[in-house]
């Protein structure tokens, strides 16, 4: 397993080596010759109206947190199948007691399966998958002034 | 495991990073030939006979250019941005098997058996696995599905970092399409791959090429998983029609905006990687790795059958490329409201309902044809279903908008617009 | 000239704090030319759109009261150069109401083969473009193929391609040879397949249909009420095209030979739909023309004192030569009444009409212009508010803002 890390370690600093090799070789050859102008931000042309640090569209926070959620959920996915995987194969090669197991985990997935189905209903029906909806309209007039 | 070879391993990877490279290359001049082809043009034609050294070219004008940073940057992510996006592209190639490979042997052995025994098998097997040729970087390793995976979302990292880093409008704009935009499509090719690794029963991308020598290509029974698969991959990738984080037309150049010279290079290098990289994965996954109808086995040399499979590789995955080039130039892009729809109002339910039938399928063994059976009638009720309770157009309806500057106080608030 | 946002563009109190401003233009890759919008943007939501025009301003009206009839040709030209023909062909419609000029038989089918022609190619290029602005760049190379024809038509009626200023008061520069006529034959069958295959690339396409249906909607009321005219108002149904309802050049003979497109579904699919299918019915309308084009001089009698004489009659005759001298010598000219019109012609974009005050003189003392783009381009906030960023390259495309004929 060791071997295995270094080998992985090893192309990945090489990988890194290249990505800067280049960078420094890029850096020796070309010009720099920075100006005014160049400094300024790119926004077609005019002069940009405040900061693009802001504060940004809510949406995209509850479409990272539905990721994390169902990113876990697959996470979990990967070392089931491989297991449920692994069972079938051997009930399909005449190993009875692996038929029963890969019944067990069939059962239980079905149990982590079905929570994620009624999560994933519930944000349907919540309206959460919907793209254009802002701030603005999930708030309540009311709260919006003077609130 | 296999044995640790400094030498060797270097050559490999130098080999590796000195034919990718170029491919990229001219993968970029691939892409300019195909539109020119598609668009009844000539394409790049100036630089060397056909335009062949036009990726030398432009490759000479990433390192030529003047890179100015903007001032407002935060000049830290600004500059990491390019590399980290780079740098995980190529790792992810260290996984891909290019030519003939064997699964690692099972390191469990069988019950009964001497302790001493077992230690001495085990040192057989690995031994002879080690003095074996593989044509991958890091073989044996056992979860290479998911080392492609978990590289894959890392992506996002450099997208993220340049948009956010550049102080731009359009870049952050950008950067968070694209941030929602991959991590949105990470679920369907998340669960696309699980039905097949239900059958094979391993991560390791060589035992998934093994059984599907012994068994048929995995696009013959899981053909909706496949789709599945490669719509999420051109999602990843950015590739029209889901090039939302960089629409021209929209956003200038998304997250790219304020790069130039080499930093914008090497999002570029990155970005077409990941799509070799992609499509070799289709390839091994779906399509049978290097296996070909056995034609691989005819060849018992070593050398000459390693050099067989590579092509036969090669040559599916240059198919998989020239459908990317292909698509881009047929198709026009979603709007990113539509484009969040597919994912989690098409792609998701789709493949939650796939791997639904194909642990069914499983369970029950029945035969792997009724999967194919399963996958198209999917598919089509899917369509059948859109026809039929769909609300016409996939459009957004007019936001309300509430007018700005904001409304006399008192008045509640004033609402313009349909 | 440039907005100054003066007043901070949202007030900061809380229900207005995540919206932000954003420069759409003046360089930007869908604004085609020199526009600028100010978004106010909630997320990716079009709060308010505020169009700032004039960064393409160059004193074309200005320039007309100091020019000629013939010379400010030139200079119309310049206006919309997507179709520049069609700017000239309207511009001399004005001046020879003005001079209450009856042109030659001839001269009237060949101006409206050329109208035809400069329609199909400014339409050719807003569906190309409506197209490349949602991706597609195949649709928009198609196009410019068949744009490459008609500039190689003109160039051989006039000796230029993009810029032609070939019409001229009484007549054209020069009659056409009978190769224009054959290249105009040859062009008509490889335009249809042409047109074909744009339909078959963009018509059924899931995705761009999606993009653009339901998006950008003008009602009918709003198109009558904004003036607005061409094909974005038959887009929402006003069947008005000055073609059939107030006939000119040869269009009286034409009537049965095309349709008047129209749709009523007022969004970004109805005005594509429309181009369409004028593009369809304009081919009808050349491949009638071009079979029946009199015989007969192009330009009115010399000795009306309007039209340029030939070099021959310039050289070899007294009364060609003073003619000439007559016209090009800055303070002799057209003599004119003083008195004004107004002149406009069904262009590719709509109504182009031009308003001549003139006061006897060689020049017009005011030669305004009613260009389509600048009324269409004020839809633009109505059509805006509520869609998303992405919308704006499509209902931009379909409203096909020309700036230089915006600003003038």
């Amino acid at each position: 397993m060791t071997a295995l890390v270094a080998t992985v370690a090893v192309f990945m600093s090489v990988g890194l080596l290249f990505v800067l090799a280049n960078l420094l070789l890029g850096k020796l050859v070309r010009p720099n010759r920075p100006s005014v102008e160049k400094g300024e931000i790119y926004e077609c042309g005019e002069k940009p109206v405040g900061t693009a640090w802001i504060q940004f569209d809510l949406r995209f926070y509850v479409v990272a947190l539905l990721f994390v959620l169902f990113d876990v959920e697959i996470a979990f996915f990967f070392p089931w199948a491989v297991v449920f995987g692994e069972a079938t194969q051997a009930a399909d090669a005449g190993h009875p007691a692996a038929r029963s197991f890969a019944a067990f985990t069939f059962v239980e997935f079905l149990i982590f399966f079905g929570i994620l189905l009624v999560g994933f209903a519930y944000l349907w029906r919540r309206g959460d998958l919907e793209w254009v909806r802002s701030m603005s309209n999930e708030r309540p007039p009311s709260a919006t002034r003077g609130g | 495991m296999i044995a640790f070879d400094w030498l060797t391993l270097l050559i490999v990877i130098a080999g590796v990073i000195a034919v990718v490279m170029p491919t990229v290359g001219y993968l970029t001049l691939a892409e300019r030939k195909v539109s020119a082809w598609v668009q009844d043009r000539l394409g790049p034609n100036r630089v060397g006979p056909f335009g062949l050294l036009q990726p030398l070219a432009d490759g000479g004008k990433f390192f030529l250019k003047e890179a100015p940073i903007p001032r407002h940057v935060d000049k830290i992510f600004f500059l990491l941005a390019p590399a980290v996006s780079m740098a995980i592209a190529l790792v992810a190639l260290a996984v891909v098997p290019w030519g003939g490979t064997q699964p690692p042997p099972d390191p469990v052995a069988t019950q009964g058996v001497e302790p001493a025994a077992v230690v001495q098998q085990y040192a057989d097997t690995q031994g002879g696995y080690a003095k074996s040729f593989n044509g991958v970087i890091v073989p044996g390793l056992d979860v290479g599905v998911l080392v492609v995976f978990a590289l894959g979302s890392l992506a996002v990292y450099g997208v993220i970092l340049g948009g956010w880093s550049s102080d731009n409008k359009y870049s952050l704009l950008g950067s968070l399409r694209s941030s929602a935009q991959i991590i949105s499509y990470e679920i369907p090719l998340g669960m696309s791959v699980v039905g097949v690794l239900l059958f094979s029963g391993t991560l390791n991308l060589e035992g998934i090429i093994q059984w599907q020598k012994q068994h048929g290509w995995f696009v013959l029974f899981q053909p909706l998983a496949f789709l599945l698969f490669m719509v999420s991959v051109y999602a990843e990738c950015n590739r029209l029609p889901f090039d939302l984080p960089e629409a021209e037309q929209e956003l200038v150049g998304g997250y790219l905006t304020e790069y130039g010279s080499l930093n914008f290079g090497m999002f570029m290098l990155g970005e077409y990687t990941h799509m070799i990289t992609t499509s070799l994965l289709m390839t091994v996954v779906f399509w049978g790795g290097w296996s070909l109808f056995g034609l691989e086995d005819r060849v018992t040399d070593p050398i000459w059958g390693a050099v067989v499979k590579c092509l036969i590789l090669v040559t599916k995955t240059g198919f998989f490329l020239f459908l990317y080039l292909l698509v881009r130039w047929t198709i026009p892009r979603f709007r990113f409201d539509q484009l969040m729809g597919l994912a989690w109002k098409v792609m998701i339910p789709l493949s939650l309902l796939h791997l639904l039938a194909v642990m069914l399928v499983r369970q029950y063994s029945l035969s792997n044809w009724v999967l194919t059976a399963i996958s198209v009638g999917l598919f089509l009720a899917a369509g059948v279903y859109a026809v039929a309770f769909g609300t016409g157009p996939n459009n957004a309806p007019r936001r309300r908008v509430i007018s700005s500057p904001s409304p006399p106080v008192g008045e509640g608030l004033g609402v313009r617009g349909s | 000239m440039p907005l100054d946002l003066l007043d901070p563009p949202a007030d900061t109190s809380t229900d207005s704090e995540y919206l932000y401003t954003l420069n759409f233009g003046p360089q930007h890759p869908a604004t085609h030319t020199t526009l600028r919008l100010i978004l106010t943007l909630d997320g990716e939501t079009i709060v308010k759109a505020q169009p700032d025009i004039g960064y393409l301003h160059s004193g074309f009206e200005k320039l007309g009261e100091d020019l000629d009839y013939n010379q400010y040709v030139t200079v119309v030209d310049r206006m919309n150069y997507i179709s520049p023909l069609a700017n000239e062909i309207a511009w001399m419609t004005a001046v020879e109401k003005l001079l209450g000029l009856e042109i030659t038989p001839r001269c009237k089918y060949l101006r409206t083969i050329l109208a035809e022609l400069a329609r199909i190619s400014d339409h050719l290029l807003a569906v190309g473009a409506s197209a490349l602005d949602l991706g597609g760049l195949t649709a928009f190379l198609y196009a410019f193929n068949e744009r490459e024809g008609i500039y190689d038509i003109i160039e051989s009626a006039s000796g230029q391609r993009f810029h032609p200023s070939y019409v001229r008061v009484g007549g054209m520069m020069n009659d056409i040879t009978d190769d224009v006529v054959d290249k105009v034959r040859a062009f008509v069958p490889k335009f249809q397949k042409a047109h074909a295959d744009i339909a078959r690339l963009l018509n059924r396409n899931k995705i761009f249909l999606d993009r653009i249906q339901g998006v950008g909607v003008l009602s009918r009321e709003e198109a009558i009420n904004r003036s607005v005219t061409g094909p974005v108002a038959r887009a929402s149904g006003v069947v008005r095209d000055l073609r059939k309802d107030e006939p000119y050049l040869a269009y009286p003979d034409l009537q049965d030979s095309f349709k008047v497109v129209a749709s009523k579904g007022g969004d970004c699919l109805a005005r594509y739909l429309v181009r369409m299918g004028e593009m369809a019915e304009s081919m009808k309308i050349i491949a009638a023309a071009v079979e029946n084009i009199p015989s007969g001089p192009v330009n009115v009698d010399v000795e009306g004192k309007i039209s340029i004489p030939d070099k021959t009659a310039t050289y070899r005759s007294i009364e060609g030569l003073i003619q000439h001298f007559e016209l090009f010598m800055w303070n002799r000219r057209w003599e004119t009444p003083v008195n004004e019109v107004y002149g406009a012609n069904e262009t590719a974009n709509g109504e182009l009409g031009f308003y001549v005050v003139a006061d006897g003189s060689g020049k017009p003392w005011r030669a305004r212009t009613r260009p389509p783009s600048f009324i269409h381009f004020s839809l633009f906030p109505m059509l805006m508010e509520g869609h998303q960023i992405s919308d704006v390259p499509a209902v931009l495309g379909s409203l096909n803002i020309i700036a230089a004929e915006l600003d003038r």
